[in-house]
């Protein structure tokens, strides 16, 4: 069913767009030089994961328009990307923490895509693979580091932890496109994916001295559209250039 | 960001795709050896610079005193009978 694949692809193309936007207000921001790097770094990989996923959803979509128009001229309820990942930066331990629950789930989900039977997805997740498991390395450390850091830096992640653990049960959580990609074999079961993630949490967690938060209710919407005030403004701030001269470039 | 006393200082060493050996390419700060690496791996091969990394805190390189360069170094320039240039090789050697 072409609507529901193009919906999924954008949902993967949305989560990397927005994060790399938000990723790149560190730019310049960042608390030493070489940080300032990485995360520009994880950006950019980012945002290439998402202009893959941006111009196979041209292709699909078949209606010649281009990656940009996906990107720039879209409104909120359009976007299907995960609530988690407009959140704001907050302090290092916010961002990382973001980081962290993302990349955990992005690495099984990569994972189960090598296997799509949509082959551009699959050759996609070959290349995003590598890119998530330096990801992953880097802010599983990083949340190593600082809960087993300082007072400060514990407290900080543990509150991180605790104000973003509400947008974590959104992965799991299929649409209707996540159970028609599930059932062509195109994407993985979520539910399969939860206890996996859970675990690295769990390993994570305890070797940096954090308490995993118990929470049972979850935030949802964004991968059907429904999204916090914080979209409006992040996309008020990608898009605005656009369209206002549209087509313009450098 | 606070003092930089707690993120010592590493030297970098790069081996590139076509070398045989790590070249120093610079230095940056980090806390321990892992971030060390992937500082070194997010600055210095960002451009496809290189294979492998080494990382050293700069306070275990101990380095020759440019002051001393005259007494170190001067008096081998002069002794050419150190140099392996003397031998006649025989034909039948191909690989030396």
């Amino acid at each position: 069913m072409n609507n529901s694949r193009l919906d999924y692809i954008l949902h993967l193309a949305d989560n990397g767009l927005i994060l790399a936007q938000r990723l790149g207000d560190w730019c310049g921001h960042g608390p030493i030089l070489e940080q300032d790097i990485a995360l520009t770094n994880i950006a950019l990989d980012v945002l290439g994961q998402a202009r893959y996923f941006y111009q196979y959803a041209a292709e699909v979509d078949g209606q010649s328009k281009s990656e940009d128009h996906y990107a720039y001229f879209r409104g909120e309820r359009d976007f299907k990307n995960y609530l988690l990942l407009e959140q704001p930066n907050g302090d290092w331990a916010h961002t990382i923490m973001r980081q962290f629950f993302y990349d955990n789930f992005m690495q099984l989900a990569y994972t189960g895509l090598l296997s799509s039977k949509d082959q551009q997805i699959a050759a996609i997740a070959s290349k995003a693979i590598k890119e998530v498991e330096y990801h992953l390395k880097y802010s599983s450390e990083w949340v190593i580091r600082m809960g087993d850091g300082t007072e400060e830096s514990h407290d900080r992640v543990q509150i991180a932890a605790n104000s973003l653990w509400e947008f974590t049960g959104e992965f799991f959580v299929p649409t209707d496109y996540d159970n028609e990609m599930a059932s062509q074999g195109i994407a993985p079961n979520l539910g399969s994916l939860k206890n996996d993630w859970e675990l690295r949490v769990k390993e994570i967690f305890a070797e940096a001295t954090l308490q995993v938060p118990q929470a049972t209710w979850f935030q949802s919407g964004g991968k059907t559209g429904l999204h916090s005030e914080n979209l409006g403004f992040l996309l008020a701030d990608l898009q605005y250039l656009q369209r206002t001269y549209p087509g313009n470039n450098w | 960001m606070s003092n930089n006393k707690s993120w010592p200082l590493w030297e970098v060493f790069i081996r590139s795709k076509h070398g045989l050996s790590h070249k120093h390419v610079g230095s940056l700060h980090a806390t321990d050896a892992d971030m060390a690496i992937e500082n070194a791996r997010d600055v210095y091969t960002r451009r496809m610079e290189g294979v492998s990394i080494w990382v050293v805190e700069s306070k275990d390189i101990t380095a020759s005193d440019p002051k001393l360069n005259d007494a170190m170094f001067e008096p081998a320039a002069d002794k050419v009978y150190r140099h392996p240039t003397f031998y006649i090789l025989p034909d039948e050697l191909k690989h030396m």
